[in-house]
Formats: C-alpha cells, structure tokens, sequence
C-alpha cells in the first residue's frame, strides 16, 4: 500500500473522505436525561450537535384552559402541579397575582410564613438540580441520594405544615391557609442549621472536581446581551452576570427588610450556573435565619372577600422571583368569579429559547449538560 | 416603577393609551417601530420582553343593571364587538423599571394576523409560537411559525372561547354539573341521529 | 451412599434441609424469585415522576424489595410505571414502549392521572385513564401517591406474582400464556386519537349513569 493513500495519523478524516452524512436522531420524549417528557430533535455531524430542534406539548394539560372553567380559589390546587417541585413558590405567584388585583392586604405574620416557606422551596428545587445536574455529567446516583436524603428533611416540614409533600396548597389570598404547628419552628431551624454542613460536603465533593470543571466550563456559554434578548430569567440570568432578581428589584412581599446578597456568574457557562445555584442556596439561609428570628405574632389571613369577583375589565400581572426563574400570572376578569384569561408565564419554557442556540457547536453529551443546567420542569414547560 | 406613558404618546401620537387597563394600543403595523424605539429610548430602555398572551374575545352583548336618575332601574345594553389581543410585558432590566404593557389588537377572529417581535426579542420566539398554537393568531416575520403544544394535524385552536372538547369521557359517572349537562344534550343528538 | 430399592426414602422436611435439598413447587420458586426481581422502567411523566425518584432515594429505598434497578431501555425491564398524567400526544409514545417490553410484563398506573386523567379530566389534551389502550395490573391512587404508597402497589403486584402459574391446565404467567402482547398504537388524528380506545383492553359503559337518574 503506498504511502500516499494513507490516512495520516491522527484519524483527521473528514465528513467527505468517510462520505458520511448529517445523522438526525430524536433524543425523548422517553430519554432519561430529559428531566422528563421533553422531546430534542437533534442534527448531528459526527458526535457534534449542528442543529436542535425542541419539541414540547407531551404533558400539555391544559392548565389555563381548566381554570377559566373554576372560580378563582380553584385554581390554587393547580398550581402546585405547575412546578411540580416548587408548590410553596408557584402558590405564591398566583395569591400575589389577585392580592394585586383586589388590593388586598397580607398580614405581617404571613408575610414571615411565605417567605420562609418560599426560601424552603428554593432549597429543595435547588439541591434536587444540582443532584440531577451530576446524574447528566455521569455520577449516576449517588450524588442525587445526597440532594435526596436533604430534599425528604425539607418535605417532612411542608408535610406537618400543609399535611402533602409536593402538592402542599398552601397559600391563600391574603394570607395562609393555617398557622405554624407547635414546634415547626424549632424543628425548621433544627434542618436549616444543619443545612450548611450539607453544602459543605457537597462543595467539597463537587466543585474542585476535574470531570466536573472539565466538562462544564465553556460549555454552553450565554453572555448577557444574549440572556437578556433570549427573556431568560432567573439563576440562569445571573450567571450570565445580568443582576437582576426579583426579590430586590420588585421588593415583593417583605423581602426589603432582609439582608442577602445575589450572587453572579461571569462567564454564563455551565460551570456558572451550576455554581450560582450552590451560592443561591447559601443566602437563601441567610433570608431563612432571619425571618425565623423576626417571626412576629399576629393574623395569618387579612380582610378578603368571601366571593372573589374583580371588577370587569381588569387585568394584572403579578411575577415573583421562583427557583427556576421569573415566574409571573397574566390575569383578565370580565366580572364573574371565574378568570376571563389565566396566562401562566412559565419560566423554564422561556428559558428553553435559548437551548439550540447554546447547543450548536458543542457535542452531543454536552447538549444533556446543557438542558440540566438550564433546570427544566416538564409541568412548567408544557403546563 | 412606572413608565411614563406620556413620553410614548408624543413620539407617537396616533397611538392609544386605555386607562382602564393601563395598556398601549398598538397597530400591528407599527409595532415594530414602536417597540425599536421603546428598546433604544436611552430613559427606558425596555430590553427585556417578560410575557406574550393571547386574548381572545368573541362577539357579545353585556347587560348592565344600573339606576337612571329618576331613580328606576334600567337595563342597558352594549354590543362589544369580536376581537383578538396579544399582549406584552415589557420590562428593563438595565433601568429595573416596568412594566410596560403593550397590546396588539385586530378586529377580526378570522384572520387575525399581528407582527412578530421575535425579529427583535428572540425571546418571543416559543411565546408566539404557543399564541399561534392555541389562539390561531398569525405572526408575519416569525422566522419558525408552527405549532408547539398540539401535534401538527390537530383542527382548532383549543384556548378559543368557543372550542369543544371531543367527547371522550361524558358516559362515565361524574359529580360535575356541566359533565352531566352536556352528557344529556349529546344523549339527545344521538337519539335524535337514530330517530 | 447409595439407596436401594428396599429402602425407604425419608422425604419429610427435617431430613432433607439437612441434607441441603428443599422441596418445593415450580410455581413457587419460580415465583418467588421474579417477584423479588421486577425491573421497572426509567420512565417519569409527571409529578409521580418525583415521588418514583423518590422512592428509589435513601429514606424509603426500593431495594428492600429488589426493584431498584431502573432501565432506561424496555427491552430489559419489566414494570412499567406509568407516573403521571398521559396526554393524548404522549398515549402512542406510552404504548409503543409497552409494545417493546418482553413478556412477563407488568404495569402499575401511578396517579389519579394515570388512572382517570384525574383533575386534569377535562382537559381536551388529557388520556383519561391509560387503561384504554394496555392492560393495568395495579391502581394506585394519589396525587401524587406516597413513597410508602407505591411501595405497597408494588408488594400488591408481587402478591400477583406469587399466585401466578407456569404449569399445568391454567397458565396465568404471561411469559408461558401466550406471545408477547402487543396491542394496536393509537393515531393522532383530527383533535383526538383514533381509536379513542382499545376495544380489546376496556369498554366505556353504554351512557352516563347520571343521565337516567335525573342528575340527583
């Protein structure tokens, strides 16, 4: 054989010399990196990923259409099947939504309740992430039975408090549907004191690890310019170094009385997000600990109507600062107890915009990294 | 923080500002100089597109029960005529003002067709795409406009007001009032197809 | 040792643990060791999805009953655990997955959803009951069911095991019934699936009970 034919060393083959051709695989909607029923319709050149098409609409269940069929208080249920990992935040949205319509007022102590509630949340949603963000960089397992064993300690309290683990029900217009039980408090503060130790020995495992850094850094890079004409919000957002949360630039609730800081990503990669998210869990103990101390007596419920009938015509748009992003209720009432139009804006939906244009170039085992780090809830997407 | 809407209406003063709901009224013609300038405008800066929603409203009569001023009570009527709205949010992430709400609306159920902003927010891109979706309302310059939630050969636009679900569950025992309702009515067009 | 023709063989249980024999029925060993086997499906759909997760965790731990091994793929498991709200553009994906699964196989509908289409019914895009189109072994209800829940659905399923037969007249072990069960995949078509069900796996009933009652 002469030289001259030879591939040279190094296998630089390209697509021409093996004639092979765009390959099209459809990655879901049953993958089990997916995060659920989520559907990648991806074109491949070789191992890289050249073009993404998502596909949606396998749990569409009709969300809004079934709550312009109920009155008001009825959809409050529903809302915990949204995401379906954050009940506590999503009640939240919705109650804050028709408080702003109705302008009613919301008791200092219920106040204190939802948000600790609410950063509770934020530690379960972030922790099973994280968990879940390994299992798709490989560590099959064990560190997801780590986020997990935290994550039944967390639900335990949701339990006692509303008597359901994930669908919890919990808030009301107004207010709370019931006060803390005796001893939730100290139990609470019991688990969020040890919380730490956690995030120590996760940080340890985690963040100095190669295969961690190696295959999340530069992976799926967004820079801000980019996050913020893509609508993406949230820990996503911030690691893109964009400063904008929520819960400091709308002051809902009474989150001006507290003392946290937001951290940011710098370089919007993989890496980033996954470290904003570790950081994120750190404050929200912070914000924990303080509304634990400051925890006034007094009503849980304020002065609501016992019909919620908003005048005809009037709409609102509520948002609040979710563990997945902006989560916000585009309400229309045409004067009966049910809503007219009951708009959810979902906020890992609006995030997946940007997942082809973060995909293309990279492989395909980074297109799993990149839709982990992104932090999808199939309720919430598809709703 | 508010957005000064009279600052809008100078620089375009054929738009229309609704009090009631606080929104501007945009042609679909001009949404896109509209909102070009609203992204550029170096006090407003609206650079972040929160929520796109489709409205929609069928053609109605309302009722409204209110006392003239001899005291008697009188029932007046007004016609609201059909029509769609698709609706934004807008914010500014680098002012941390907003929002700004800003409606599309067409006079028509039919063919009602709006301007795409994905051109200029790419995130609007999946949002449009779900108001075709379930609305049916067409978006001229959306790059990829196809339906997202439904399969591809499904008929209607299931968030109409006046869409039917197809019977798939009325002949199972349900405490639902309207279950049962409409059990019976179609029970009758069956006996009535027999007949 | 060597036995003889004359001599009697003593076959009661002491003697022959301690020989190291036990004597037992097909049925029953065969039984006993798929019902402490099953292999269920990586497969989640919904917030039952979660709580499947769940279980598998540390705290309630599916392995104390020899389930944990999850496969993604069908061809090797033989549980499916339908987790969660089936929507009508999700119902052919589901029974193409069931389609591929060897015999025996076994399925749980995990959920009022997966059961009913539960509160989600009256959603035009909502399957209302997956027992349209496959056959369901064990209903959990919930929303979502318990850890401790769906461990008994699967300690039900494996009294269902221990009771099947292998041998004999009436064979009720699908592996040794029949071949593999597949059944027709629905098609989108219009604003439904056609057919709207199986006529082979369930049959709605004639009309609404409600109607002829007058509604009371």
């Amino acid at each position: 054989m002469s030289t001259e034919t030879m591939p040279a060393r190094g296998f630089n083959l390209s697509k021409d010399d093996l004639g092979a051709d765009i390959l099209e695989i459809a990655m879901g909607p049953h993958h089990p990196s997916t995060h659920g029923v989520f559907r990648m319709d991806l074109k491949l050149d070789g191992e890289t990923v050249v073009d993404l098409k998502p596909i949606f609409g396998y749990l569409h269940r009709n969300h809004e259409k079934l709550a312009e069929d109920i009155p008001y208080p009825g959809s409050m249920p529903f809302t915990d099947r949204l995401d379906y990992l954050c009940g506590m935040t999503n009640n939240w949205a919705y109650a804050l939504s028709l408080e702003k319509m109705l302008e009613v007022e919301v008791p200092e102590r219920a106040q204190y309740i939802r948000i600790i509630c609410a950063e509770l949340t934020r530690l379960v949603n972030h922790c099973l992430l994280i968990g879940f963000f390994i299992n798709d960089l490989g560590a099959l397992g064990t560190p997801l039975l780590y986020a997990l064993r935290e994550r039944e300690k967390i639900l335990d309290l949701f339990e006692t408090l509303s008597g359901a683990r994930m669908m919890v029900n919990y808030m009301r217009f107004g207010g709370v549907r019931c006060d803390l039980p005796d001893g939730w408090l100290e139990e609470c503060k019991r688990i969020v004191d040890k919380f730490p130790a956690f995030l120590d020995e996760y940080e340890t495992l985690l963040n100095e690890n190669e295969i961690v850094i190696t295959r999340s850094q530069n992976v799926g890079v967004l820079t801000a310019e980019e996050a913020t004409n893509f609508s993406i919000t949230g820990p996503m957002l911030r690691a893109s170094g964009v400063n904008y949360d929520l819960r400091k630039v709308d002051k809902y609730g009474i989150y001006d009385r507290f003392d946290f800081k937001v951290p940011l990503g710098a370089h919007g990669d993989c890496y980033d997000r996954f470290m904003i998210r570790m950081l994120e869990m750190r404050e929200s103990i912070k914000i924990l600990n303080q509304a634990m101390k400051d925890l006034p007596d007094g009503d849980i419920i304020g002065k609501v109507p016992r019909v919620f009938k908003p005048a005809a015509g009037t709409e609102v748009y509520g948002r609040i600062e979710s563990p997945k992003g902006e989560l916000g209720f585009y309400l229309v009432a045409d004067g009966s107890t049910n809503p007219y139009r009951f708009k959810v804006r979902p906020p890992s939906f609006i995030n997946l915009t940007a997942l082809r244009h973060m995909c293309i170039g990279h492989k395909v085992a980074d297109a799993v990294i990149i839709l982990g780090s992104i932090d999808i809830v199939l309720g919430e997407v598809d709703r | 923080m508010e957005i000064n809407h009279e600052a809008i209406l100078t620089q375009f003063p054929d738009l229309e500002w609704e009090e009631d709901t606080q929104s501007l009224i945009v042609p679909p013609e001009k949404a896109v100089e509209v909102v070009t300038w609203l992204k550029e405008h170096p006090e407003m800066r609206l650079d972040f597109l929160s929520c796109v929603s489709g409205v929609d409203y069928p053609a109605k009569e309302v009722k409204t029960k209110a006392r003239n001023e001899e005291g008697k009570m009188e029932i007046t009527v007004t016609q609201h005529p059909e029509k769609m709205e698709v609706v934004y949010h807008f914010y500014s992430m680098e002012k941390k003002i907003g929002p700004l709400v800003l409606k599309q609306r067409v006079m028509s159920r039919e063919n009602s067709t709006v301007t795409s902003l994905t051109p200029i927010y790419r995130g609007a891109d999946l949002m449009e795409r779900e108001v075709f979706d379930l609305f049916g309302i067409n978006f001229t310059d959306h790059p990829d406009l196809r339906r997202i939630l439904m399969w591809d050969n499904f008929e209607h636009h299931p968030m109409r007001k006046d869409y039917t679900p197809p019977n798939d569950y009325d002949y199972e025992p349900t405490p639902h009032d309207d279950v049962i309702e409409r059990a019976q009515e179609r029970e009758k067009e069956r006996e009535g197809q027999e007949a | 040792m060597s036995f003889t023709q004359e001599e009697e063989i003593d076959l009661s249980p002491e003697s022959t643990a301690k020989a190291g024999v036990i004597l037992s029925s097909l049925d029953w060993i065969y039984n006993w060791s798929q019902s402490n086997s099953v292999w269920p499906l990586q497969f989640g759909l919904a917030c039952c999805a979660i709580e499947m997760i769940g279980t598998a965790g540390s705290r309630h731990d599916i392995a104390r009953f020899g389930a944990e091994v999850f496969r993604p793929s069908p061809r090797q498991s033989d549980l499916m655990l339908v987790s969660g709200t089936v929507t009508k553009k999700m119902a052919p994906q589901v029974v193409r997955i069931y389609n591929q699964m060897p015999e025996p196989k076994y399925v749980i509908a995990m959920g009022a959803c997966a059961i009913s289409g539960g509160p989600f019914k009256q959603g035009y895009n909502v399957l209302k009951g997956i027992d349209r189109y496959i056959p369901v072994d064990v209903y959990l209800p919930g929303c979502p069911p318990r850890p401790e829940a769906l461990l008994h659905a699967l300690m039900t399923l494996q009294k269902k095991i221990k009771n099947q037969k292998t041998l004999g007249k009436n064979i009720t072990n699908p592996a040794y019934k029949e071949g593999r069960r597949i059944y027709p995949v629905p098609v989108l078509s219009g604003d439904d699936l056609d057919p709207p069900y199986n006529p082979e796996v369930w049959t709605p009933p004639a009309k609404n009970p409600n109607v002829e009652d007058g509604c009371e």
